[in-house]
């Protein structure tokens, strides 16, 4: 008995690629059929097509759908745990006092975004390395400061990124996996150093969170020990955020944990005080927090032989990088840093748009933020769309990720379904879907600050790098 | 320049929202600049630097909005805006629209576990990855495309053999399943004759013999042209007839091509011959050995398509004593003859479908030698498509160098219009012949888009003082959405002769032209 024949025996419902007269035609017969939204696979770039070929060989797809399971295994199982906040020179692997750490991918000052540079000099200045901006502008060019990506360094700065020796970070566990993620302190605000700002009042600000801040936040993690956060995050979720641009309930549970610990400080009432307001100044104050518990998480993932799941995603504000597991570590795969589309603050104007910066697209490799952004009705008015629009994000998102998706963070309004997590660059090339970011939106000139926020794509070319350096390697 | 300031006090917009409205406000006419804040120290302390700070907003608290506009027009105008302001903050609710977009095959098989095949026309380096993905997600697979190499044919064919799948093509134009016609297929009525067919224009005609003999189709399986080459050595078809012989619908087992590597073609025969079911081979153009072949295991054959088909409806139990064979029409050959002069001694022929125009070349060969063709497989008979006709000429306007970059001719038949003015043009040309193909995929009006250059010719070769003889096909049903007998008016209409069949088609052209000892 021939199995062909048993398609003689049911109705006949097709799924049509290419021309859509031929789907119009089926349709107009009665017959059900989906016609497909199809882009050619590697954009159509013959080599890239050559090497999702030589990737879909047999041998070779089995070996990366087994790389790939055991990679989002990992991100999955991860549990990052907060467990402190301490200086960047006492806890960050390989900081210096002439450290500076930066977002994205390696990158020299001179071809630093305005926004990086103006964060540069106005941490050198912070840091006492500059008695002024101009005086740290020929520090930076000098070469006598060691400029390293945060990435390289189990760390994510949010924006420009820029962190130095004295500033306070918070120390992630990953539980299961024992590696451990830092990320700087939110500033709160716009005019802040992340976004470029470095005037008296935002280094002034800085030295209050390194004096006040940051050690009140120490000693409240000594008493609290540790905060789960990956529960927490699950719980911010189902309760509107998306954990990257919307951060309203993850803020509220987590100073509501660090509370009682803060209030047990030896601090003045006023120093404590002092933090609630600054707290209570932005939603952003948990951001960070879920920048570290997702690098912790994505961290674990690294270095998987064979396996094409996307460990990094971040940009400088010139290149956007990617890292892919089986690539490893060391290799970065880079295209150019893209625009942010979005309503900008009052008074600015898309002219004054810097391109897209920062390491919180570590937030989308985990599957949060932009691939969460079901979970978050309230901020569509970002994506200027309609709330299906934001719901259709989540769901495409997972056209490009494993099928595996993350038990722990579910979006009530798809079912329950788990994030899409673990975006495999061969899926991103075959559908040409791009992973979708979240994400602030930066002044292009230095000492300006944030001027909006949007969404983003990275750029193809960083995955076709990646595709082509993957079949070379495993042909 | 003109700014209207007003504060809406305990009024609570987020501030995503308001960033939205103010860069909506921004691009409304006339305004230089658009404020939708909440009065909160931030903003507060934005518009101070921006100079838009008043007595009244520094009183405000961060629970009232504050609304600016800053225009460049005069004092209505800034009122104007200010009510475009305001409009903005009320927001509408969307519709959900709750139809999901797929982007991909292995998503849509996931988003439709009834989906059943997957109909492939994209470009040929992109179309077999594609139907890896199909068969990967257990779809039956239609491949439309062209330009597949023939190592992936046969890699796709192999993992559909292994999987009980269909895998219909490359280059495969036709097939009907269940009645649902797809890609380039007629509307036939519904029977209980399977046709496997290695040729797609030649799957259409013996579909539309098979209605017109009042026969019917159950499946309709196109396997692409590649299929009883050697290399592929019929996977599809070996497996298309196994698919026939076990369904129940199917009586009467039909196979169509063009002629097959030998060994094949008795791979073909044997498979049918084990089939307790009758079945009917048209392998067109084959050579004795073949007919041999089939002979001896007992299998109806031919190598023209009309009397295949009439073979075909017989068996599945139709009288053909109650049939029209549409016999050759001898009188009006005759009168045809009359009215060539001898110059006027070849036949030009201009084909949409490959096969049609197989049919005719071969039964032209079977009378002529300086027959010449762009799908001729004698070297020494090989034309290119811009070259011009030699003898008589048989063109197919489907291949590859005519479609490169264009629509295949059966969407836009215009493509052969230009050759067909050169050849009526030509004091040698004893008949201009034309395929008209009718049913889902063609053209709307395929007649239409040729009438205007037919009358033309047709009255320059008057004027010329020259009988021009055009000879159609329409192949087609009357069930076709572009009207069978419209289409046939049209021709009639313009003085064109029409042929009933493919079959019929070749042997008029080449009776039209026959200068022998009877002509």
């Amino acid at each position: 008995m021939s199995t062909i024949a048993e398609i003689f025996g049911r109705p006949l419902s097709a799924i049509n690629v290419g021309a859509a007269m031929f789907a119009e035609d089926i349709k107009a017969q009665g017959a059900a059929v989906t016609h497909l939204d199809w882009t050619p696979p590697g954009g159509g770039r013959p080599d890239v097509v050559a090497a999702l070929a030589t990737l879909a060989r047999p041998d070779l797809a089995e070996r990366i759908e087994a790389a790939n399971a055991v990679a989002v295994e990992r991100i999955v199982t991860s549990q990052p745990v907060l467990v402190g906040f301490g200086r960047a020179l006492d806890v960050v692997p390989g900081m210096t006092k002439k450290t500076i750490l930066h977002a994205g991918p390696p990158i020299a000052f001179e071809r630093m975004a305005g926004a990086m540079k103006g964060a540069v000099t106005g941490a050198l200045v912070f840091e006492g390395l500059a008695k002024d901006l101009d005086e740290a502008y020929e520090l930076a060019a000098s070469g006598e400061i060691d400029f390293s990506p945060c990435h390289e360094h189990n760390a994510v700065g949010s924006m420009a990124g820029v962190t130095s020796a004295s500033m306070f970070m918070h120390i992630v566990e990953n539980r299961p996996y024992g590696n451990y993620a830092y990320t700087n302190l939110s500033e709160q605000l716009a005019k802040i150093l992340r976004m470029g700002a470095n005037d008296s009042t935002v280094i002034d600000r800085l030295n209050w969170m390194r004096d006040v801040f940051g050690p009140i936040l120490r000693d409240a993690m000594v008493s609290a020990r540790e905060i789960d956060l990956r529960m927490m995050l699950a719980q911010a979720l189902h309760m509107g955020d998306e954990a990257h641009n919307r951060n309203n309930a993850g803020t509220t549970l987590l100073i509501q944990a660090l509370a009682p610990h803060i209030l047990d400080s030896g601090f003045s009432t006023k120093d404590k005080q002092d933090v609630f307001n600054f707290v209570a100044s932005s939603d952003y104050f948990s951001g960070p927090t879920w920048m570290a518990c997702s690098k912790a998480a994505m961290d674990s993932a690294h270095d998987i032989e064979y396996s094409t799941v996307v460990t990094t995603m971040c940009r400088n504000g010139v290149d956007f990088g990617i890292r892919v597991s089986g690539l490893g570590q060391g290799t970065w795969l880079t295209g150019p840093a893209q625009v942010v589309e979005g309503p900008l603050f009052p008074g600015f104007t898309v002219a004054d748009r810097g391109l897209d910066i920062g390491d919180s697209a570590i937030t989308e490799t985990y599957g949060i933020g932009g691939f969460a952004m079901a979970c978050a009705p309230a901020i569509v008015p970002l994506v200027g769309g309609t709330v299906s629009e934001a719901i259709e994000y989540s769901r495409t998102m997972a056209d490009i990720t494993t099928t595996t998706t993350n038990p722990a963070l579910t979006i009530p309004i798809l079912g329950f379904r788990g994030t899409a997590t673990g975006i495999d660059v061969r899926k991103v090339e075959e559908t040409g879907i791009l992973p979708v970011i979240n994400t602030a939106i930066a002044h292009k000139e230095a000492g300006i600050g944030m001027i909006g926020a949007g969404l983003t794509h990275p750029p193809i070319e960083a995955f076709h790098a990646a595709t082509l350096a993957l079949a070379e390697k495993y042909q | 320049m003109p700014t209207r300031t007003l504060i809406k006090n305990n009024t609570y917009v987020d501030s995503v929202s308001l960033m939205s409205i103010s860069t909506k406000a921004a691009a409304l006419d006339g305004v230089v600049n658009a404020v939708a804040a909440m009065a909160t120290p931030m903003n507060k302390e934005i518009l101070t630097n921006q100079g838009l700070i008043t007595a009244e907003i520094e009183a405000s608290t961060p629970g009232d909005l504050v609304l600016i506009v800053v225009t460049d027009g005069d004092e209505a105008g800034a009122d104007a805006a200010l009510e475009g302001l305001i409009g903005l903050l009320d927001r509408k609710p969307t519709g959900s629209d709750t139809e999901v977009t797929y982007r991909t095959v292995r998503a849509a098989a996931a988003g439709r576990p009834d989906a059943n095949v997957a109909v492939i026309s994209v470009n040929g380096a992109f179309a077999a990855g594609e139907a890896h993905h199909a068969l990967d997600a257990g779809l039956n697979v239609m491949l439309f495309s062209d330009n597949v190499p023939l190592a992936d044919e046969i890699a796709l064919k192999q993992k559909a053999h292994e999987a009980g799948l269909l895998m219909m093509g490359p280059d495969c134009g036709t097939a009907i399943i269940n009645g649902v016609s797809l890609c380039f297929a007629n509307k036939v009525r519904r029977g209980r004759i399977g046709i496997v067919a290695a040729s797609g224009t030649g799957a259409q005609e013996m579909s539309v013999r098979i209605h017109d003999f009042t026969g019917g189709v159950s499946q309709l399986l196109g396997t692409g042209g590649r299929d009883l080459s050697a290399e592929v050595g019929a996977i599809m078809m070996l497996d298309g007839i196994d698919a026939l012989d076990s369904d129940p619908g199917t009586d009467v087992i039909v196979v169509v091509s063009k002629p097959p590597a030998s060994e094949v073609a008795e791979k073909v025969l044997d498979r049918l011959a084990a089939s307790a079911k009758p079945s009917v081979v048209c392998f067109l153009g084959a050579g004795p050995e073949v007919a041999e072949a089939a002979k001896t295991r007992g299998i109806a054959f031919f190598d023209r398509t009309k009397p295949a088909a009439l073979a075909a409806v017989v068996a599945s139990g139709v009288d053909e004593s109650t049939l029209d064979l549409h016999a050759l029409n001898w009188p009006l050959i005759e009168e045809v003859r009359a009215k060539l002069t001898p110059e006027q001694k070849y036949i030009r022929a201009l084909f949409c479908g490959g096969t049609l125009c197989d049919e005719s070349m071969f039964l032209a060969l079977e009378k002529y030698d300086d027959v010449y063709s762009n799908i001729s497989k004698d070297p020494a008979k090989r034309l290119r498509g811009t070259d011009p006709s030699r003898g008589h000429t048989f063109l197919d306007f489907g291949e590859d160098e005519f479609t490169n970059g264009k629509p295949h001719p059966m969407i836009d038949p215009s493509n052969r219009i230009e050759r067909f003015r050169t050849e009526a043009a030509d004091p040698e040309v004893g008949v201009i012949v034309m395929d008209i193909v009718l049913g889902y995929g063609s053209n709307p009006d395929p007649v239409g888009v040729m009438l205007p250059a037919i009358t033309e010719a047709k009255a320059n070769a008057a004027a010329a003082g020259r009988h021009l003889e055009i000879l159609a096909y329409v192949l087609g049903t009357e069930s076709d959405f572009q009207g069978f007998d419209e289409q046939v008016a049209k021709l009639t209409g313009a003085g064109v002769t029409w042929a009933s069949s493919s079959t019929n088609t070749g042997l008029l052209a080449r009776e039209f032209v026959y200068k022998g000892e009877n002509a």
